[in-house]
């Protein structure tokens, strides 16, 4: 009989560590799968983030580097100019892409390093316990937005894909969602497209995730599940905001 | 390029571009910064026709990562920025010496605290020597007192750095920073890396490489951090570098290093004139520190007059080193104004008797 699923090659075999219900680990399979349907593998650098993403190296049969929170797309930037033959990659969480890494986020697309950029956003800080990130959806409660977040103190959530698409230097921007089989097939399409922009050198490519934190939502992971669709979604719609057919030529 | 030994007249800021170029490393980073800024204008101009990569980036803070990431491909990397720079550097130094990743970076120091001014200090010793971020981790540091040795030492710190698997610092400042001096370059000469079956470069036909700092597991950050003092231990037998001046029949030894070590050997030669025995001893690295050679010196001397633009600080490592019966006094010149020659003499005389 044909096998028709299997695990991904370029994933080591053992269990992740995340939550249940968590969609880091959907989200790592995507990744994955593109990883291995390029047949990238033996070529690609990954770079792990501080948060629940640190673990990147544990589960990714490939070269890793852990960057400094927030610096991630500046340490891949840096691998990918010394060696512009490889796939450089960052796998990085909400925290810090858009608070402590936002000026490494924006500077590194703007000046559209041929990397891929992976954007795990669930508007919360997972691994520190559940405080406020910079994606917390208005009202949201969390450990330091008790009240629920209120723009007057704490701001708007930022929309992040749709920031990086305004910037020339961008080549793909999208934003997906793993909370059904339907956005989960889009969201697979679009991190391979991802990958493929940087396969044919045509620029910066980003792709943000919306992903359940049920532990720090405090819901189970239905509910967790759910309000993906119900509350991220409505805030931050899926799809492909750019993408750009050709390289930038001077 | 051609192997060459002519003498040029230059910057010691163009000095360590060049020596970078010669050195084999053709990826820098940077943001600008005064007193400095000749290294990125020069590099910016040369690394490109040579196939290397310049980036004037957003911040020092990217500019470190963007050499983490550089170095973790087994490339010969490096920054430069001046103390506040250095400042916003120190986490991403921190976390080359935890993943044990070498590269270069040059503090062309000016002065502190806060914005401080541009001109000439020692302010950052500590902070170059004592590691300067979080953690339990030393830099190599080396402190040139000429524009030929702002060439050598940024040679020999890519060396070493690769060696030690290590970041180094060079410490200078804006005197020997913007001075121009006859260099000779040994540019075209062959260079030979270590082997770095370390380096991220794609798991091809190997397993998978890390490069990392976080060590979670019951002992694990402990054996690291005991392996990281080895290696310190081991630069302090093996890397010690150091200039004696005058020291064999001295009465009283200088110790001063970088521009103010430049002040002092002048203020040797005049006292020398007078009849008075004076020496000077010149750390070249400040980290490791020459604390055995100063040990030595101070059984037959046991004068010693520390000199720093600053209020105090190699200080401390020369009254570590020297034996317990040995006088250790202090200059100190707070960054704003360089001393004379012959002001220095007079602190000569306080302290010859």
């Amino acid at each position: 009989m044909e096998l028709v699923f299997k695990r991904p090659e370029c994933l080591i075999d053992i269990p992740f560590h995340f939550c249940p219900g968590c969609h880091h680990g959907i989200a790592h399979r995507l990744v994955a799968e593109a990883i291995d349907y390029f047949r990238i593998r033996e070529k690609t650098i990954g770079v792990a983030s501080v948060g629940c993403s640190v673990f990147m190296y544990d589960y990714f049969n490939i070269d890793v580097l852990e960057a400094p929170h927030g610096r991630a797309s500046a340490v891949a930037s840096g691998v990918k100019r010394a060696r512009k033959d490889r796939i450089v990659f960052t796998y990085q969480g909400d925290g810090d892409l858009a608070a402590i890494g936002i000026a490494e986020s924006i500077h590194t697309a703007n000046r559209g390093e041929k990397i891929t950029i992976i954007f795990a956003n669930n508007g919360i800080y997972g691994m520190t316990g559940g405080q406020m990130a910079p994606t917390t959806l208005l009202g949201q409660k969390t450990s330091t937005s008790p009240y629920g977040r209120d723009f007057t103190y704490d701001g708007y959530p930022i929309r992040m894909a749709e920031m990086l698409a305004t910037l020339e230097g961008s080549a793909f921007v999208a934003r997906v969602a793993v909370n059904n089989p339907a956005n989960l097939m889009k969201a697979k399409r679009a991190i391979r497209k991802a990958f493929q922009m940087q396969i044919e050198e045509i620029g910066f490519s980003f792709v943000e995730v919306l992903l359940a934190c049920p532990t720090n939502w405090g819901m189970t992971a239905l509910e967790a599940n759910k309000r993906v669709g119900e509350e991220m979604i409505p805030y931050f719609p899926l799809g492909i905001l750019k993408e750009r057919k050709m390289a930038d030529s001077l | 390029m051609e192997p060459h030994s002519e003498k040029i007249l230059v910057k010691g800021n163009e000095a360590i571009a060049m020596a970078a170029i010669d050195s084999g490393c053709l990826l820098y980073f940077g943001y600008p910064i005064t007193p400095q800024n000749d290294i990125p204008e020069y590099l910016s101009k040369h690394l490109p026709p040579l196939g290397g990569e310049f980036i004037q980036a957003e911040s020092e803070i990217a500019s470190i990562n963007l050499l983490l990431g550089a170095s973790a491909t087994g490339a010969r990397a490096m920054t430069s920025s001046s103390s506040p720079g250095i400042s916003l550097m120190q986490e991403g130094i921190s976390y080359l010496a935890g993943s044990e990743l070498p590269g270069l970076i040059v503090n062309i120091s000016r002065s502190g605290p806060g914005l401080g001014g541009i001109s000439p200090s020692q302010g950052d010793y500590f902070q170059a020597t004592r590691g300067g971020g979080h953690g339990d981790y030393r830099t190599i540091v080396l402190a040139p007192s000429s524009i030929q040795e702002m060439y050598d030492l940024t040679c020999l710190a890519f060396d070493l750095a690769d060696k030690y698997r290590n970041p180094a610092v060079i410490l200078g400042d804006a005197l020997i920073g913007q001075m121009k001096e006859p260099l000779v370059r040994r540019s075209g000469a062959k260079i030979n890396l270590p082997p770095k079956e370390w380096a991220l470069t794609g798991a091809d036909g190997r397993k998978p490489n890390r490069l990392k700092s976080l060590y979670l597991e019951e002992g694990e950050l402990s054996e690291q951090n005991w392996k990281l003092h080895q290696k310190y231990e081991r630069m302090k037998k093996e890397e010690v570098r150091f200039e004696s001046v005058c020291t064999e029949d001295a009465k009283l030894v200088l110790v001063a290093f970088g521009s103010m070590a430049r002040v002092s050997k002048t203020s040797v030669e005049l006292a020398r004139e007078e009849g008075l025995k004076v020496g000077l001893f010149r750390p070249i690295t400040l980290f490791p520190f020459p604390e055995k050679p100063l040990y030595d010196l101070s059984k037959r001397v046991t004068r010693f007059l520390t000199l720093e633009l600053n209020t105090g600080q190699m200080l401390e490592d020369v009254k570590l080193s020297v034996a317990r019966d040995a006088q250790v006094y202090f200059y100190g010149r707070p960054p704003g104004s360089l001393p004379s020659p012959e002001e220095v003499l007079e602190e000569i005389k306080k302290y010859y008797q």
